[in-house]
C-alpha cells in the first residue's frame, strides 16, 4: 500500500458537505480525505448518522436539491468533478464510477427483462451493437456466477431471487468497466448464506477486473473479509485510517476500540468478558461538541487537550503502512488496557423446566382455486411452517433459535404466543398445555409470564401513546397492580431497570432513538414479570454500540429474574455470545440443536457449517474454511423432499438425502444432529474457526489441509 | 431497583389534550395554502355563529322584491348589499343564515358517516376474512349506485328533514370511508405494536380503537376535511333539487333553485349563493391540502 507509484483513481481532499434545510446549514461531512488507487478496495465503516453514505453520494455528485459541498475537491482520475456539468456528470456515473445499492429489488426496473437493462449500459455509454451488447452481458452474468445466464438474460427481476438479484446489480455496474466501485451496504437485505456469496464475489472483483472499491458497511467483519483499508467515520469525521491489519490490530482511536467492544467477537462471553457499549449518543449534526467530536463519550477526554480546538488527522507513529488517528491523546493511552470493567458474573445453572417443545407441527393450508389444481385434486397444499420441533427450555437459560428467513422461527413465536394454534404436537409451559390455547383463552398469568421483545424498534410502540401509557397498560391489564399510584411506581421503577431517565413517561415514541424505544420494548415486556422472554431479532436493526448496550441490558435483566429467554436471530455471532444453548433450523425443521460449544464444534450438521462460515469476523487472529452454498433457499411452500437442505448441502451423500427424511443423530445428552452422514464422519470434519498470526498463517494444528467444501 | 419506600415519585408535568391540540393546529402556520383554508373556513363558521349581529335584516322578512346590489331599502336605511331575491328577501342575511344549516349538517352528517365507515373500515382490515368478504361487497355495490338517484329515492320516499340527509350521506360516503380505513388497518394491524397488544391478550376493540385508529388519524383528519367539502356540495345539491330542508329556512342550494329562471336578468340571485358554497368547499380543500403538506413533513 506504500506504493506511490500505482495511479490513485480518486482523491478526496478537504471534503466539506453541508445540507441546508430550514433550520440552517447541517454540516454532514467535515474536513475528510481519502485516496483511493487503482484496483484496491477501502472499507469505510461507522455507525448510521455518519455521513458515509453522504461521501459516496458526493462521490456521485448526488446529493439532492438540499445537498452541497461547500469545500475542497474529490478527484476523479486527477480531475476534480466538483465543478462538472450535468452532461459531463451523466457521461461519468455509471460508466467511471458505478454504485451498487442496499436493496437490489428497489435497483432493477420490475418491467423490463433483467437482459434489456443490462444490455442498455453498453448501448447508451459506448455505442456498441445489438449483438455486442448482448455478448457482453450474457458474459458478465457468467462472470458474476450466475447459474444460466441465458435464462436470467430473459427473466424479469421477480423471477430470480434476492441474492441473484444482486448479482445482477453487481454485473450492470460491472458492465461499463468502471474504475470506481461504490458499494453501499450491499448485502445487509440478504440472508446470511446468500450474504457469503456475495462478499465472495465482490472480494474477486478487484482482483479479476481491477476496479478500484469503496465499500460502505457498518460490519466491521465484512470488512475486514473484503478490503484492504479501512476508514472509520464518527460524526462527520474520519476519525481513523489505515490497513486492516493495523486498524484491528494496533487500532489507535477510542472510538474504533469502542466499535471493537462492542461487537460480539469470538473472544467476547456474557460470563467473564461482557460486551462493552460506547456511553451516551451520536451527537446530532447541528449539536457537535467544541474539539474532538467523540469527546463527550470517550474515557480518555481532557480539557485543553481534546478541546476546545478541533483535533487534526495525524500520523500513528511507528507504522510501516500509512496509519491516522484523529485523537489527540494516542500517544499517552494505554491500548492495551481492558475495556469496562472487568466484573465477572458468575454462570447462572439453568433451572426447571420451563418449556417443553415436543413434535410440533404447525401447518398452513393453502387453497389452489384453479380449474387445473381442482380437477388433479390438489386443490389444497399445505406450508409446512414448522415441521414436528421438539426441545426444550430451562428456567434462566438463554436459548437460541437460528435460521434464516422461511426458517418457520418466527412462526414458532407465534404460535408459542397464541396467535395461532399448533396442528399436532404438544406445548407445555410451566406444566401446561398450550399448543392450541389461543392467547385470549388463556388465564391472564399465563399470558403475563411469557411476553415479547420485538424487532423493530420503530414499531414497536405505538406512536400516539406515551410510554408511560404504554407501560402502565401492561400493568393493569396483567393485574400486577391496578391502583394508579402503584401502577406509576412500578412503570417507574421499569424504567429505572432498562435504565432510561424518568422523564421518558410523558414522552412519545418519536423523541427517542432506536435504541431508547428497544429498552422500553423490553421494559414492557418485563412489566408483567414474565418467566420467559420471546426476544425476535431484538438488536439486529440497531447500530453496534447501541446494540451492545441493549443486549447487555437484555442479559442483565434477564439474569437478576432468572427469565428464560428464548432469543431468536440470525446472527450466530450474538448467539455464541449470549445462548446457553443453540437449535438451528432450515426451512420449518430443526437441523441441529445443542449446547453453545457443542453446535459451534464438531461434529457439525453441514448446514450449520455453512451458516458459520458465513459469519464475518472481524478478528484478525481467527480464520475460517469458506464454504458457499450453491443455490437458493427454497420456497417453503415446495420445500424439498427427503432433507429439506439436500438442494444446497455441500456434502450431500446420494440419492437417500433426496428420499428419506434423516435420522436424528444423538451426540450426547444435549446435541443432536438430523443427517444422513455417519456421525463419525461429521465428528472427523475440521473446525470452521481456527486461529491465525494477524499475517494470516495458521498457528497450531487446527488449521484445514485441504478444503472440504468440494460439492 | 429500590423498594417502595421512595413512594413520591414526582410525575412530570404533563400537557393536557388540548394544549397539544392547539400545538398541532400552530403547525399549520408553517402552510400558506393551509392557512389561507384555515382562514375561509373559520369566517363562514364565525359567520354562521354571529349571524344575528351580521345580518342586516330577517333573512325570512320579504321586504322588497328584486333589488339589485347596493340597493338601499328606503324605510330602514339599510344598503341590501347583494340584493334581494323575487319574494324580496335580503340576498346577504340569507347566504349569512344560511351558512348555518350547512355548518350544522355537514359536519353532523360527515362525522356519522366516519363513524359507521371505521367501524365498518376496522372490522374488515383487521379480521379479514368473511367480514372483509362481506363489508367490502356491500360497500362495492353502495358505490355503485349513481349516487344522486339513492339520494332522491332515500329523501322523495322518508321526506327532507335533517335526519333523512344526514342518513342519505351516510349511506353514500360510508363506503368512501371504510375503503381507506380499510387500506389503513390492513397496513397498520401487521405492525409489531399491534402483535404486542395480540400477544397480551387484549380484546380486538382495544386493538382496533387503541392501537390501530390513532395511528391513522393523519390521512383520516385530510380525508375528513376533503369529505366535509363534497357533502357541503351535496347539501346544496340537494337544496337545489328541493331535497333539501323545508323552506323558509336559508339553504344555500334551495336559494339558487328559487331563483334559477330569473338568472339572465338578475344573476345576482344565484351568483352569490353559489359563491358561497364554491368558497366554503375551496376553503375546505385548501385546508385539506396544507394538513397533508404538514403531516408529511412531521
Amino acid at each position: 500500500m506504500t506504493d506511490d507509484a500505482r495511479t490513485p483513481v480518486l482523491e478526496i481532499e478537504n471534503l466539506c458537505i453541508s445540507y441546508f434545510t430550514r433550520a440552517g446549514e447541517i454540516p454532514a461531512v467535515a474536513d475528510f480525505n481519502l485516496t483511493v488507487y487503482e484496483g484496491e478496495s477501502i472499507g469505510l465503516v461507522g455507525e448510521s448518522g455518519c455521513g458515509k453514505s453522504t461521501v459516496a453520494m458526493a462521490i456521485m455528485r448526488y446529493l439532492g436539491s438540499n445537498g452541497g459541498i461547500v469545500g475542497g475537491s474529490i478527484k476523479f482520475k486527477g480531475r476534480d468533478i466538483t465543478h462538472l456539468s450535468d452532461e459531463e456528470l451523466r457521461k461519468m456515473r455509471g460508466s467511471e464510477v458505478a454504485m451498487i445499492y442496499q436493496e437490489p429489488m428497489a435497483a432493477l426496473n420490475p418491467s423490463l427483462t433483467i437482459g434489456a437493462q443490462l444490455m442498455e449500459v453498453p448501448l447508451i455509454h459506448e455505442g456498441v451493437s445489438e449483438q455486442e451488447a448482448y455478448e457482453r452481458s450474457r458474459q458478465m452474468l457468467a462472470d458474476v456466477k450466475l447459474p444460466d445466464p441465458d435464462r436470467v438474460m430473459a427473466a424479469y427481476p421477480h423471477q430470480i431471487s434476492g441474492g441473484q438479484q444482486q448479482r445482477v446489480v453487481i454485473a450492470m455496474a460491472l458492465l461499463s468497466k468502471p474504475a470506481l466501485l461504490l458499494l453501499d451496504e450491499p448485502t445487509t437485505a440478504l440472508d446470511v448464506t446468500v450474504e457469503a456469496g456475495i462478499i465472495e464475489l465482490i472480494a474477486e472483483i478487484a482482483q479479476k477486473f481491477g476496479t478500484a472499491q469503496l465499500f460502505i458497511s457498518h460490519n466491521l467483519g465484512l470488512v475486514r473479509e473484503t478490503c484492504d483499508r479501512i476508514c472509520v467515520m464518527y460524526s462527520g469525521e474520519a476519525v481513523e485510517t489505515g490497513t486492516i491489519a493495523d486498524v484491528f490490530t494496533r487500532m489507535r482511536h477510542p472510538y474504533t476500540r469502542g466499535l471493537f467492544g462492542a461487537i460480539p467477537l469470538p473472544s467476547a462471553n456474557k460470563n467473564d468478558r461482557p460486551l462493552v457499549a460506547i456511553p451516551g449518543q451520536l451527537p446530532l449534526p447541528h449539536q457537535r461538541p467544541e474539539g474532538c467530536n467523540f469527546g463527550p463519550r470517550c474515557d480518555y477526554f481532557r480539557e485543553g487537550v481534546c478541546a476546545p480546538q478541533a483535533v487534526a488527522m495525524r500520523d500513528v507513529s511507528g507504522a510501516a503502512n500509512p496509519h491516522q488517528t484523529r485523537c489527540a491523546r494516542f500517544e499517552e493511552i494505554d491500548w492495551d488496557a481492558p475495556l469496562g470493567t472487568g466484573q465477572v458474573n458468575e454462570p447462572i445453572e439453568p433451572g426447571e423446566l420451563v418449556l417443553v417443545v415436543d413434535g410440533m407441527r404447525k401447518y398452513y393450508e393453502l387453497h389452489d382455486r384453479s380449474v387445473k389444481a381442482m380437477l388433479s385434486g390438489e386443490g389444497v397444499k399445505y406450508v409446512k411452517a414448522n415441521e414436528t420441533l421438539s426441545f426444550d427450555a430451562r428456567k434462566a437459560e438463554v436459548v437460541a433459535i437460528v435460521g434464516e428467513s422461511g426458517c418457520g422461527k418466527s412462526t414458532f413465536a407465534k404460535v408459542l404466543m397464541g396467535l395461532e394454534t399448533a396442528t399436532e404436537g404438544t406445548i407445555t409451559f410451566n406444566g401446561d398445555e398450550i399448543e392450541s390455547t389461543e392467547v385470549q383463552q388463556r388465564p391472564r398469568e399465563q399470558v403475563a409470564s411469557m411476553q415479547m421483545v420485538f424487532q423493530n424498534p420503530n414499531d414497536t410502540l405505538n406512536p400516539s401513546m406515551t410510554v408511560g401509557g404504554q407501560i402502565s397498560r401492561v400493568i393493569r391489564k396483567f393485574g400486577v397492580e391496578s391502583d394508579a399510584d402503584k401502577v406509576h411506581d412500578r412503570v417507574m421503577r421499569l424504567l429505572d431497570m432498562v435504565k432510561l431517565p424518568r422523564d421518558f413517561y410523558h414522552r412519545r415514541p418519536r423523541q427517542l432513538s432506536g435504541g431508547q424505544k428497544q429498552r422500553v420494548g423490553v421494559a414492557r415486556a418485563f412489566a408483567g414479570n414474565p418467566a420467559m422472554v420471546i426476544a425476535d431479532e431484538p438488536v439486529s436493526a440497531l447500530d453496534v454500540s447501541v446494540q451492545a448496550a441493549v443486549t447487555e441490558l437484555l442479559m442483565e435483566i434477564q439474569r437478576e429474574h432468572g427469565t428464560t429467554l428464548l432469543f431468536i436471530s440470525h446472527d450466530l455471532s450474538v448467539v455464541r455470545y449470549l445462548a446457553d444453548r443453540i437449535v438451528v433450523m432450515y426451512l420449518g425443521q430443526i437441523m441441529e440443536q445443542g449446547t453453545t460449544e457443542e453446535v459451534f464444534s464438531p461434529p457439525y450438521h453441514p448446514y450449520t457449517e455453512a451458516l458459520l462460515s458465513a459469519v464475518p469476523i472481524a478478528d484478525t487472529t481467527i480464520d475460517k474454511r469458506k464454504i458457499v452454498l450453491e443455490g437458493n433457499l427454497p420456497s417453503v411452500v415446495n420445500p424439498p423432499v427427503g432433507c429439506p437442505f439436500h438442494t444446497r448441502c455441500h456434502r450431500k451423500i446420494g440419492k437417500i438425502c433426496e428420499t428419506t427424511r434423516p435420522p436424528v443423530l444423538v451426540d450426547s445428552d444435549t446435541h443432536q444432529i438430523a443427517c444422513h452422514i455417519p456421525l463419525e464422519e461429521l465428528q472427523a470434519v475440521l473446525p470452521v474457526f481456527f486461529a491465525v498470526d494477524s499475517d494470516g498463517t495458521p498457528t497450531g494444528g487446527g488449521a484445514p489441509a485441504e478444503s472440504t467444501a468440494g460439492g | 431497583m429500590a423498594a417502595s419506600t421512595e413512594a413520591a415519585i414526582p410525575l412530570p408535568p404533563r400537557q393536557s389534550g388540548l394544549v397539544r391540540f392547539a400545538r398541532s393546529l400552530a403547525l399549520l402556520r408553517e402552510s400558506p395554502v393551509g392557512m389561507v383554508g384555515a382562514g375561509i373556513v373559520l369566517a363562514w363558521a364565525l359567520a354562521a355563529i354571529f349571524a344575528p349581529l351580521l345580518a342586516p335584516f330577517d333573512p325570512n322578512a320579504t321586504i322588497l322584491p328584486f333589488q339589485r346590489p347596493g340597493a338601499v331599502d328606503p324605510t330602514t336605511g339599510h344598503t341590501f348589499w347583494l340584493g334581494t331575491d323575487k319574494i324580496g328577501r335580503d340576498i346577504l342575511s340569507r347566504i349569512i343564515y344560511g351558512g348555518r344549516r350547512v355548518l350544522i349538517y355537514g359536519p353532523i352528517a360527515t362525522a356519522a358517516a366516519y363513524v359507521v365507515g371505521i367501524a365498518m373500515g376496522l372490522a374488515a382490515g383487521y379480521f379479514r376474512g368473511w367480514w372483509d368478504a362481506v363489508l367490502s361487497r356491500v360497500s362495492d355495490i353502495v358505490l355503485s349506485f349513481p349516487i344522486f338517484v339513492l339520494y332522491v329515492i332515500v329523501i322523495s320516499t322518508y321526506g327532507a328533514s335533517g335526519l333523512n340527509i344526514v342518513l342519505a350521506i351516510i349511506f353514500a360516503s360510508a363506503p368512501g370511508i371504510m375503503r381507506i380505513v380499510r387500506g389503513l388497518t390492513l397496513d397498520l394491524r401487521n405492525r409489531d405494536y399491534v402483535a404486542a397488544a395480540q400477544t397480551r391478550g387484549e380484546h380486538p376493540v382495544y386493538i382496533m380503537l387503541v392501537e390501530i385508529l390513532p395511528n391513522a388519524r393523519g390521512p383520516l383528519i385530510v380525508d375528513a376535511c376533503l369529505r366535509l367539502g363534497y357533502v357541503t356540495i351535496t347539501i346544496g345539491t340537494l337544496g337545489f333539487l328541493g331535497l333539501g330542508l323545508p323552506p323558509p329556512d336559508p339553504d344555500w342550494g334551495g336559494m339558487v333553485n328559487e331563483n334559477r329562471a330569473l338568472a339572465p336578468a338578475f344573476p345576482h340571485m344565484i351568483v352569490y349563493p353559489c359563491l358561497a358554497i364554491s368558497s366554503l368547499v375551496l376553503g375546505l380543500n385548501l385546508l385539506a391540502d396544507g394538513l397533508r403538506e404538514i403531516s408529511i413533513k412531521d
